[in-house]
C-alpha cells in the first residue's frame, strides 16, 4: 500500500475530493462576509510588507542583470520592457506564490491544525455546525482573493525597484526605459500574470487549508503539516507555472 | 433526586460492537440514559469512553448493534438529520474547545448565531443569562486564552447549554481541577440537571466526585458494562474489577503491569 506512486495518487483524489466539499461550502460561507473580510486581511494585509520588500529587491536585481544581459547588445533602453515583462508575467505571479505559501499558507495550516488539535473542530460538529463552512472555506476565497492583489503590489514595486536600479544607477534613459515600456507591454500580458496569481492562489490556499484540516492532532503534526503545506505549494506553483506558461505561449 | 427509574430512555444502547484495527473497543455493550436523570459513565483509562461519546454523537458508526438517541438509531442518519438532532444535545469537552479566535460571549453565542436570527439584544441577554448562570458573566470579554482551565469548562458548560439542550453529555468534566473549581463544576451539573430537567451523561473517571450526584452508573471494562446500578450498588458489588476500580486498588483484573517477559530473565540477558 505504502508505495510512493499509491501514496500520490491517493493524496491528489483526497486533496481533489477536499476541493470539491470546499468548493460547495464556498456560496454559503458568504452568509459571514465579516469572516471572509477578515481572511482577507489575514492573508493579504499581514504579507503586505514581506511581499513590497521582496519585490523591490527582485526589482533591483532585475535592473542590474537586465542592464548587464542588454548592454551587451547595445539594447538598455529595453530594460523597462524586459523588466515589467519579466515581473508581470513570470516573476511576479511566482514570486509572490511562494512568498505567500511561506507567509500565509504555514499561518493557515498551523491555525487549522491546532483548532483541529484543540478539539474547536470536533466541537463545531457537535454544534452542529460545519467546520468546512465555517473556518475552512473563508480562509481559501481569502487567500484566492488576496493573491492577485499582491501579485499587483507586487510588480509595482518591482517595476519601481528597477527603475530604481537602471535609471537612478546604471544611466538608462528615464524617457526610453517608461516609453518602450508602455508601447510593448500589453493587456494580454497583464492577464495572462493575473490568471496565473489566481491559478497560484487557488493551488495553495488548497494545500493549506487541505494539511490544516488533515493534520494529526499533535504537535508534531501540526508541524509536519505546515512543512507539507510549504513543499507542495511550491511544487504545484512551479509545475502549474510551466503548464500556463506553455498554454499561453500556445495560443 | 427524585427520578423514577422507569423514566423515558432517552439514550439506548444494546448489544453495541464496535473495534479500531481489528482490536475491540466495544464488544456487546448494553446501557441507557433515561429522562432527567444524570447517567455516570465510569471505567479505567483506554476502555472508550471517549469514543462512546463519538458513537452517541454519531462522528463514527458502530460495527453492529443498535444506538438510539431520542428515539433515532444514530448510526442510520445521513447529515442533515443528523446535524438536526445535535442540536438538541449539549456537549462539554474535556478541555473545553472553546474557539480561540472569539471572545467568551461569542463563543457562548456562537451555537445562536449559527442556528437562529434572533434579534441582537435577545441573544445578548440569552448568553449573559448563560454566562451568569456558569458565574461569568463579568469574563463575557475575556479572550478563552487568557481563561484558567476550571473558568474555560464553565464557558463551554455556558456555551453547551445556550441552545436549552434536553441531553447535555460531559466529557471528564473534573480532569484537572482544583478542589474549588471541581466543586463548582458538581453544583452546576447538578443543578443544571435538577432545574431545567436536562439528561445528563458525564463520562469520568473520578468515581467519589461523580457517586454524589449520579443517579445510575455504568462501569465499562472489556468493552462491556461490567456493572450497572446505583453508585452505592457499585460500592457494595462483589466482582473483583467493580471492586478494584471503585477502592481504586493499583491491582487486580486491571493489571498493573503491562504484559513483558518475565523481569529476571530479561535481567539475566542483560548480564550475559
Amino acid at each position: 500500500m505504502s508505495w510512493p506512486v499509491t501514496d500520490a495518487v491517493v493524496r491528489m483524489g483526497r486533496v481533489a475530493l477536499f476541493l470539491g466539499r470546499v468548493l460547495g461550502q464556498c456560496l454559503p460561507s458568504l452568509r459571514y462576509p465579516r469572516l471572509l473580510i477578515a481572511q482577507i486581511y489575514n492573508a493579504g494585509a499581514r504579507s503586505l510588507i514581506i511581499v513590497m520588500l521582496c519585490g523591490l529587491f527582485v526589482g533591483m536585481v532585475l535592473g542590474l542583470q537586465g542592464y548587464d544581459l542588454l548592454a551587451r547588445f547595445g539594447s538598455e533602453s529595453a530594460l523597462g520592457v524586459a523588466a515589467a515583462l519579466g515581473l508581470v508575467r513570470e516573476l511576479g505571479p511566482v514570486i509572490t506564490a511562494l512568498l505567500f505559501a511561506g507567509r500565509a499558507g504555514t499561518s493557515l495550516t498551523s491555525e487549522i491544525g491546532l483548532m483541529r488539535a484543540t478539539d474547536q473542530l470536533t466541537a463545531m460538529e457537535m454544534m452542529a455546525v460545519d467546520p468546512v463552512r465555517r473556518v475552512v472555506a473563508p480562509r481559501f476565497l481569502g487567500g484566492i482573493i488576496a493573491m492577485p492583489l499582491l501579485t499587483a503590489i507586487f510588480n509595482v514595486i518591482g517595476i519601481f525597484g528597477a527603475q530604481l536600479i537602471g535609471v537612478g544607477l546604471v544611466g538608462v534613459e528615464s524617457g526610453s526605459f517608461w516609453s518602450q515600456m508602455q508601447a510593448q507591454v500589453e493587456p494580454r500580458d497583464i492577464n495572462e500574470g493575473l490568471i496565473k496569481s489566481l491559478c497560484f492562489g487557488v493551488a495553495c490556499s488548497l494545500m493549506a487549508v487541505y494539511e490544516g484540516y488533515h493534520a494529526e492532532p499533535t504537535a508534531e503534526g501540526v508541524g509536519l503539516a505546515t512543512t507539507r503545506t510549504v513543499v507542495a505549494s511550491a511544487v504545484l506553483t512551479l509545475l502549474l507555472d510551466y503548464i500556463l506558461t506553455a498554454a499561453f505561449l500556445n495560443s | 433526586m427524585g427520578a423514577s427509574p422507569t423514566a423515558e430512555a432517552v439514550v439506548e444502547v444494546s448489544d453495541l460492537r464496535y473495534s479500531i484495527d481489528g482490536h475491540s473497543i466495544f464488544d456487546g455493550l448494553n446501557l441507557t440514559a433515561r429522562r432527567g436523570q444524570i447517567t455516570a459513565v465510569m471505567g479505567p483509562s483506554g476502555t472508550g469512553k471517549t469514543t462512546l461519546l463519538r458513537l452517541l454523537m454519531g462522528a463514527i458508526r458502530p460495527d453492529s448493534g443498535r444506538l438510539t438517541v431520542f428515539g433515532e438509531e444514530v448510526a442510520r442518519l445521513p447529515r442533515a438529520p443528523l446535524y438536526a438532532l445535535r442540536r438538541r444535545i449539549g456537549m462539554l469537552f474535556q478541555n473545553g474547545a472553546l474557539l480561540s479566535d472569539m471572545s467568551v460571549f461569542e463563543n457562548v453565542a456562537f451555537p445562536l448565531r449559527a442556528h437562529t436570527r434572533l434579534p441582537e439584544p435577545l441573544l445578548r441577554r440569552l448568553v449573559l443569562m448563560k454566562l451568569q448562570a456558569v458565574g461569568l458573566r463579568g469574563a463575557a470579554d475575556m479572550a478563552p486564552g487568557s481563561l484558567s482551565g476550571g473558568m474555560a469548562r464553565r464557558v463551554a458548560l455556558a456555551r453547551a447549554i445556550v441552545m436549552d439542550p434536553e441531553l447535555l453529555i460531559y466529557d471528564e468534566p473534573f480532569v484537572g481541577l482544583d478542589p474549588i473549581s471541581l466543586g463548582v463544576i458538581l453544583r452546576l451539573i447538578q443543578t443544571l440537571n435538577a432545574t431545567l430537567g436536562i439528561t445528563s451523561i458525564v463520562v469520568t473517571h473520578d468515581v467519589e466526585e461523580i457517586s454524589r450526584i449520579a443517579h445510575q452508573s455504568y462501569l465499562l471494562a472489556g468493552g462491556r458494562a461490567a456493572a450497572a446500578g446505583s453508585p452505592a450498588e457499585l460500592l457494595a458489588a462483589a466482582t473483583p474489577v467493580v471492586n478494584q476500580f471503585m477502592r481504586g486498588l493499583p491491582d487486580g483484573p486491571v493489571a498493573f503491569h503491562v504484559p513483558a517477559p518475565d523481569y529476571r530473565t530479561q535481567l539475566l540477558e542483560l548480564e550475559s
